[in-house]
């Protein structure tokens, strides 16, 4: 039986695109953590005139899938704009890869949070942004759309795992419609915390299941 | 078929020794027939007399008597009957406790979860940072409910062995059954029954170069159990079934052939690999205990690295190793055994285990060295951690 990486993954893989460090970047980012097994970090010089991504490197601590998705999103981003590299989705970069497995979509998307938050961060440190949008029931379930159900290679909110979201004084409540012991129970509580805990009005993610 | 392939995985499964299958042999085409009763057909009586041959060489390697052995489908379901028939048989008269350690393999901890959901209360033992017992917590958990102590010979995956013999003589003492998974030690690390106080011992003939689909659970004479699956009146009545006689005459054959000189040579091979793996790349540490371990496991973790990538990179090269980091497991979790030892998920992550086995050669050890090296660093390149 074949891996199920597609040629174009393992091709990635193999000879990752751009890896590396801008010592003076414009814009960086890093998502993930050691702690939660995958990390990527991306780094941007932008043209101040026309905005358009002139360079772009990153680095990976991750599988296979985590250091192909970060290889071909600085592909995909070399030469775009801010606002039109701010618009590729984990779809585009999974279909430009020829596919990627189900189960490794969790540690795929971290690329593309990596690049979105680069050039979120370039925008804030260039004035570009308007003010800081607070942390409502709606943006977290925005947020949410970025979280996996590892099952099916689709997000929670798609697979109505979400029951319950509360944001009450910084504290943000996540009830899921999964049992504790639930094969990726711990999978998914790790990464809502993680896209939710860095917010800059957020104290506490509280994931509860309810299945 | 696999060109040039380096196996490292034997705590996973092993290639089966021609020697086995030739012992097996007979029994798929000469003499196939079921094990009859002593009044049966010829046929059957001549399978009948390989199974019970088979089982008194196993015994004897345990240093048990035959009828104190019966043939299972694997360490899986022995670690469940062993578990699970106890259960059934004292949960009633005697009480609903038992006693374990959080890093046993699958069968052990999820038979344990499914005890628990049904009222039965579960101690999960400290165990150091080797993955050794704490045997005063041992001592102070056992209770008068306490029924069963299940605790692994070796581990599956750091490879640490238990203080087998202290264990049993603290349970002998307060009189609860003890229970050890051998899965990964059988044969490798021997164990006499009448030298180490222990009641059931789960064994396999997968980790020792023979059949898959066979195991046996050994069961003191007395024991109280009860059989978890039902049917006919096979191995004592403990576990229906027809019996696996081609697998059983397999096994025997397997255990025989395991020497302790062998032993000693897969013991060389994994040496001479932990020493330079953690001499010649930094940032490695030992996993598990540097002497009270498997003689053909090796534990490593490389810092600033994944293991999925680096088992992909080596499977590349033709070499088959495993690992702890959870974008590995079928579950996307990490190693409960590192997590277990107090270990972080980065060092799970970066967990890589070789083990040994009979057809390792010596020249294999450097190949797989360099080839460790020279991934380690090509990712240790792309990785943000580990540069300042």
């Amino acid at each position: 039986m074949p891996l199920p990486y597609s040629e174009i993954v393992m091709e990635h893989f193999r000879n990752p695109r751009n890896v590396g460090r801008i010592e003076d970047a414009d814009a960086k980012a890093v998502e993930g953590s050691p702690a939660c097994g995958d990390m990527v970090a991306v780094y941007l010089k932008v043209d101040p005139e026309t905005h358009v991504i002139t360079d772009i490197k990153f680095e990976s601590y991750g599988c296979a899938s985590n250091i192909a998705t970060g290889s071909i999103i600085t592909e995909l981003a070399k030469g775009k704009t801010l606002e039109e590299a701010k618009k590729i989705t984990w779809k585009q970069a999974s279909d430009a890869l020829g596919g990627l497995p189900p189960l490794k979509v969790h540690c795929s998307v971290l690329a593309v949070d990596a690049l979105r938050a680069a050039i979120e961060n370039y925008e804030e440190r260039h004035g570009l942004v308007k003010e800081r949008e607070p942390t409502t029931v709606e943006f977290v379930r925005k947020r949410l759309k970025h979280v996996m159900n590892p099952l099916v290679g689709l997000d929670i909110i798609r697979t109505k795992l979400v029951k319950e979201i509360e944001v009450k004084d910084g504290v943000v409540r996540v009830v899921l419609d999964i049992p504790p012991d639930h094969q990726f129970a711990s999978v998914m509580k790790e990464d809502i915390e993680e896209k939710l805990g860095h917010r800059w009005d957020v104290k506490q993610v509280i994931v509860e299941f309810a299945g | 078929m696999y060109e040039r392939l380096i196996y490292l995985d034997n705590a996973a499964a092993t290639r089966m020794d021609e020697r086995v299958l030739e012992a097996m042999r007979p029994y798929f085409f000469d003499v196939y027939a079921v094990a009859t009763s002593q009044f049966g057909y010829s046929i059957g009586l001549d399978a009948r007399e390989a199974l019970e041959n088979a089982r008194a060489r196993i015994a004897a390697a345990l240093g048990a008597e035959p009828e104190e052995f019966i043939f299972t489908s694997g360490d899986t379901e022995s670690s469940n009957l062993a578990i699970k028939g106890v259960a059934l048989a004292l949960g009633d008269k005697k009480g609903r406790h038992l006693i374990t350690t959080p890093i046993e393999d699958f069968p052990v901890l999820h038979s344990m979860r499914t005890l628990e959901r049904q009222g039965f209360r579960v101690t999960y033992l400290r165990v150091d940072e080797t993955g050794r017992v704490d045997l005063d917590h041992l001592r102070e958990s056992i209770t008068p409910e306490t029924i069963l102590v299940s605790i692994q010979t070796a581990n599956q995956e750091i490879g640490t062995l238990q203080d087998i013999r202290a264990i049993g003589e603290i349970c002998r003492e307060k009189g609860v059954l003890f229970h050890t998974d051998a899965t990964h030690a059988f044969t490798r690390v021997p164990i006499d029954v009448r030298e180490v106080p222990v009641d059931l011992i789960t064994v396999s003939a997968h980790t020792i170069h023979g059949p898959k689909g066979i195991g046996g659970l050994y069961i003191r004479k007395g024991t109280p159990i009860k059989k978890i699956m039902d049917g006919g009146f096979q191995e004592f009545d403990l576990r229906p079934g027809l019996e696996n006689i081609p697998g059983a005459v397999g096994f025997a054959k397997a255990v025989e052939l395991v020497t302790p000189e062998e032993t000693a040579r897969l013991q060389r091979m994994r040496d001479r690999l932990l020493e330079r793996l953690l001499n010649e790349i930094p940032h490695t540490r030992l996993n598990g205990h540097p002497i009270y371990r498997l003689p053909h496991n090796a534990n490593v973790s490389f810092r600033f690295v994944e293991g999925e990538s680096l088992l992909l990179h080596l499977d590349m090269r033709g070499i088959a190793v495993s690992t702890g980091s959870a974008c590995f497991s079928r579950s996307l979790e990490a190693s409960h055994v590192i997590l277990g030892i107090g270990g972080d998920h980065e060092r799970a992550h970066g967990s890589i285990r070789f083990t040994f086995g009979r057809y390792n050669k010596e020249e294999e050890v450097g190949v797989v060295v360099e080839a460790v090296k020279e991934i380690v660093h090509e990712l240790r390149r792309i990785s943000p951690l580990g540069k300042e």
